[in-house]
């Protein structure tokens, strides 16, 4: 848990270094169950992203759960945020909604897995 | 029980223009013959018992193993590391020992250090040291194919994402990368720089040499819905196409499928992991579970054999039952 904890520190404070501020302030996988995950939760399961729209406002967390026996990653399409690794069976990932706008991503692996983020102003 | 297709043809030349579609599964029993196709059917284990059914005077002969995911372990295998050893040993029991592998990728689950640490100690077991290798995209997950790059590419001369070509007994052999940089909404793809490698590479080969195509997702659109296809292996087939001898050997659906279009002969082989559905018959593609009992007729490996002077190779698969 501590080695969790300062993974989480780094990349804060890689984002603040680097201005990556875009989209993401904070991008992290850990296992499903733990705590701080947003209501803003996308299911990975039978290769797809449930919901495969999602519309959330900025500064709002959105977290991905990745329910298939297949490892997935979740990848912006434009680069517009921080990528995940590849994700086990239930491992999650959760990012920080930036600027209003669409976000196209998809799963690297599997690249006919395609989702949607609109960020709208909180 | 050994559900086995065995499959060995020639076409009648290079100016046949019957378009020839062929469909094989595996684990379901069901032999398919083509036009002038002769079927045998036996598991490598009687042929490693009786000695007696493998062309022994071929040319060369070759092996093909598949997908073997090390370090999954879910339901739908448990124990892929036996699995994967089971398919040495059924390599090691063969009474002409193939002259060398070929791995069509996925040889890891999730591209661990560790996972490719265990693979690499399991086939040391195998009485056939030479292996020539394609990344499937569980060998390149967080890395771009780095790891992957380094260990397996050390015996050839591996161009860009790590794409090669080599010759043996007169069969030109082609490895190409078809699961990086993949875009959005697509399939498998091959990639401009790669293409145009492979133009140059047959452009002064004589249309009487026989290729060998592999690559881990199928160059043939089996299911685009599931991503099993390669968007541009059209043009790579372009190149291919004045050839009188083409056999392209795929992975990734981990199961048995074939299709024969003039003279190129598109294979799929077996996982020794664990299988996948049949194209649209689940509502993914993920992992299929299947009983314990039923596992091993459902994994496998794939044999080629090519034979001076005639036309097409011979590919057999057999079960791991």
């Amino acid at each position: 848990m501590k080695t969790f904890i300062t993974k989480i520190k780094i990349t804060a404070l890689l984002c603040g270094i680097t201005g990556f501020s875009v989209m993401a302030v904070a991008g992290e996988m850990k296992d499903a169950g733990s705590s701080g995950a947003g209501q803003n939760k996308i299911e990975i399961k039978d290769f797809a992203f449930d919901p495969q729209a999602i519309t959330v406002k900025s500064g709002e967390k959105i977290t991905w759960i990745n329910r298939d026996e297949e490892p997935h990653t979740v990848v912006s399409v434009e680069k517009q945020f921080k990528k995940s690794t590849a994700l086990d069976t239930d491992q999650q990932f959760t990012i920080t909604a930036g600027a209003p706008g669409t976000y196209t991503y998809f799963c690297s692996v599997h690249p006919k897995m395609t989702g949607t983020i609109v960020v709208v102003k909180p | 029980m050994s559900n086995y297709i065995s499959h060995d043809h020639e076409h009648d030349g290079i100016d046949r223009r019957g378009f020839l579609k062929c469909m094989a599964w595996a684990g379901t029993g069901v032999l398919w013959t083509i036009s002038g196709g002769v079927l045998v059917s036996k598991t490598l284990a009687e042929v490693a018992k009786t000695g007696s059914s493998l062309p022994t005077a071929t040319d060369l002969s070759f092996l093909q193993i598949s997908d073997s995911h090390i370090g999954f372990n879910k339901a739908a295998n448990k124990d892929v590391t036996e699995t994967f050893k089971i398919a040495l040993d059924r390599i090691n029991a063969m009474h002409t020992p193939p002259s060398f592998l070929i791995h069509t990728g996925d040889i890891t689950q999730l591209s661990k250090p560790e996972e490719f640490d265990t693979f690499d100690q399991v086939l040391k077991s195998c009485r056939t040291k030479d292996v020539f290798y394609v990344p499937g995209e569980h060998d390149v997950l967080n890395d771009g194919g780095k790891m992957y790059r380094e260990r397996y590419l050390k015996s050839v001369e591996g161009k860009g994402s790590g794409w090669y070509s080599f010759n043996k007994n007169g069969v030109h052999f082609i490895a190409l990368v078809n699961v990086l940089d993949l875009q959005a909404g697509g399939l498998g793809q091959l990639g401009d720089e790669q293409l145009e490698w492979l133009e140059a590479d047959v452009k002064d080969l004589g249309t009487s040499t026989p290729i060998v195509v592999f690559a881990h997702i199928p160059l043939w659109a089996i299911y685009p819905q599931w991503g099993w296809g390669t968007s541009d292996s059209e043009r790579a087939l372009g190149y291919l196409k004045r050839f009188g001898s083409v056999t392209v050997l795929n992975g990734h659906i981990h199961q048995v499928l074939q299709k024969v279009e003039g003279n190129v002969t598109f294979h799929t082989a077996m996982s020794t992991a664990f299988p996948q559905p049949a194209p649209g018959s689940a509502a993914s593609p993920g992992p299929m579970n299947v009983p314990a009992e039923k596992l091993r007729s459902m994994l496998g490996l794939t044999s080629v054999q090519y034979k001076q002077g005639k036309t097409a190779l011979a590919v057999v698969d057999s079960t791991l039952s």
